[in-house]
């Protein structure tokens, strides 16, 4: 199987070309002229990750939402799980920068915390 | 009422400047925002990807502002919430600076000098002549970040948007992750103007189609947009008869340009770059009304917001200064022309005396480029060369002009970038 990717690494944005095996295996990555490129590449297709970016339901504050993020990447098929949970959450004020509203989320291991003070 | 320095805007751009400003020795400093909070559009995007080049981590928009609005609260730079600056003149050696607000009604304040910092504002449906009803469910993408970031109100459940700008794209991903569905993101241009990595981790990752050459043909619904036709545009950006696409949506978001908001500065008779939009100004950020100075995206629309912080440091600088010491006069500015892709330079001219060791020339190129060379010329002579592999109209590129180049006699400068074709 072959994956096409645009390549984000630079504003170059080599289009590539990933071969996979029948078990997911990388077998080359084609189309990238740095090693940056190859190793997007296979990163990509094997394990890609996201950092995830929303709002969550405030109670007591003068703002109906604040800002949050999951504080590193999580897998990518992991996004929706993690929204799911966003959604459902809503914090009490007063809200700081960096205050975890969410732990472990959707069993990714990683805590979305708050990027925006909420009071 | 009178004050050192008057900042027109609490966004990043302003808030730069001010603790800029400070740090250059100048104490009475005030920011006037017209919004509740500091921070300006940063409270709205709240995705992440600022800051890699100012503080080596990827930080959301609201992360980003409240640094610098913890330094200036640190540093105890005065400003004025919910106060609209309504109009800016000069007399004598001040600028006035009138602003409205509930709290302290009109306000006139009088400024040895101004920092304009209002950033810019959505190019509207108005300006884009798209046939059609005029239902509700037209939002601008901005409008629509707002609604949705800070708000918490979907706009929409079924959407198509037109324009592929950064905002477009990152509304795409946001409008999805709240569970609505967007069908496609029409662009008129054969190229996008967002950045790569939108395309590929807003658009790519939903599925989302991003159609090349293509344009809103109609609007459809009397209440609420029940509908847009799309179409095919040729190379003189055309609709092509027979391509047209209808999609059965509630909302149509606009993400096709921003224009820099200069009503001020124009009242007070600043002259505007008609390329930019945004004031005409020299080395030291300064317009050609003297003590006011512009940075951020009133000045020119930026794609980072690092580099807005960058030259609003600058300019608050150059402000501070010009308390200090006034305008020196009798110092010989070189125009900074353009040649090749280049479409502008800021600034557009350059005093070699008053600059500093080096001084910063950031430009836009208007086309996509690939093997491209930058150069800089003085009187013809290549004091520069750069080679850069790529280069595209949606990012900002810069050189650094050495005061070792001049020696008073020259008299212009040049910015090229060519890749072998025509301009």
């Amino acid at each position: 199987m072959v994956r096409e990717l645009t390549c984000i690494s630079c504003p170059l944005g080599c289009p590539l070309k990933v071969e996979l095996d029948e078990s997911g295996a990388v077998l080359s990555v084609t189309g990238n002229t740095c090693k940056r490129g190859e190793d997007y590449g296979k990163k990509e297709v094997t394990a890609p990750t996201r950092t995830v970016t929303s709002t969550i339901k405030v109670e007591g504050a003068s703002v109906p939402v604040t800002s949050v993020r999951t504080k590193t990447d999580i897998p990518k098929e992991k996004i929706f799980a993690c929204m799911e949970e966003i959604r459902k959450a809503t914090v009490k004020a007063p809200v700081h920068i960096g205050d975890v509203v969410i732990k472990n989320v959707a069993g990714t291991g990683v805590d979305v915390a708050a990027t925006k003070a909420a009071v | 009422m009178k004050h050192d320095i008057v900042i027109i805007g609490g966004g990043p751009a302003g808030l730069a400047a001010a603790i800029a400003a400070r740090e250059s020795g100048v104490e009475d400093v005030l920011i006037l925002e017209r919004e509740k909070e500091l921070g300006g559009i940063l409270n709205q995007c709240i995705h992440n990807g600022f800051g890699l080049h100012t503080f080596k981590e990827e930080l959301t928009g609201p992360e980003y502002a409240a640094r610098y609005m913890e330094k200036a609260q640190e540093m105890g730079i005065p400003y004025l919430l919910s106060t609209t600056v309504v109009d800016l003149q000069r007399q004598g050696d001040s600028v006035v600076v009138t602003s409205v607000s509930k709290q302290d009604g009109l306000l006139q304040i009088e400024a040895k000098a101004a920092v304009l910092a209002m950033g810019c504002r959505e190019r509207p449906r108005g300006a884009l002549n798209i046939p059609g009803t005029r239902p509700a469910g037209i939002f601008s993408a901005g409008t629509a970040q707002r609604l949705v970031n800070m708000e918490g109100y979907l706009p929409g459940r079924r959407v198509v948007i037109l324009g592929s700008g950064d905002i477009g794209l990152i509304m795409a991903r946001r409008m999805t992750l709240e569970g609505a569905k967007v069908l496609c993101v029409a662009e008129l241009m054969p190229y996008s103007g967002g950045l790569k990595r939108n395309i590929v981790q807003c658009l790519d990752d939903y599925g989302i189609p991003l159609k090349l050459s293509h344009t809103v043909v109609d609007i459809e619904g009397k209440e609420r947009v029940t509908g847009v036709t799309i179409a095919q545009v040729d190379e003189k950006l055309k609709p092509i008869p027979g391509t047209e696409e209808h999609f059965d949506c509630d909302t149509l978001l606009l993400s096709v340009g921003l224009i820099p908001e200069n009503e001020l500065s124009k009242a007070v008779g600043v002259e505007l770059s008609p390329v930019t939009s945004g004031p005409v100004v020299n080395e030291q950020l300064e317009t050609n009304i003297p003590g006011v100075f512009a940075c951020g995206n009133v000045l020119h629309v930026h794609d980072l917001v690092d580099y807005v912080s960058e030259e609003a440091e600058q300019a608050g600088r150059s402000a501070a200064r010009f308390v200090q010491e006034g305008r020196e006069a009798g110092q010989k500015e070189l125009p900074l022309k353009t040649a090749g892709a280049v479409r502008y330079t800021v600034p557009s001219s350059l005093s070699p005396q008053r600059m500093g060791e080096q001084a910063v020339v950031r430009f836009r190129v208007g086309r996509n480029m690939r093997k491209a060379t930058v150069r800089v010329l003085v009187d013809g002579k290549e004091v520069l060369k750069r080679a850069r592999p790529v280069m595209a109209p949606g990012e900002m590129e810069q050189v650094m002009l050495k005061k070792e180049w001049f020696t008073g006699s020259e008299q212009e400068i040049t910015v090229e970038a060519s890749d072998g074709q025509e301009g």
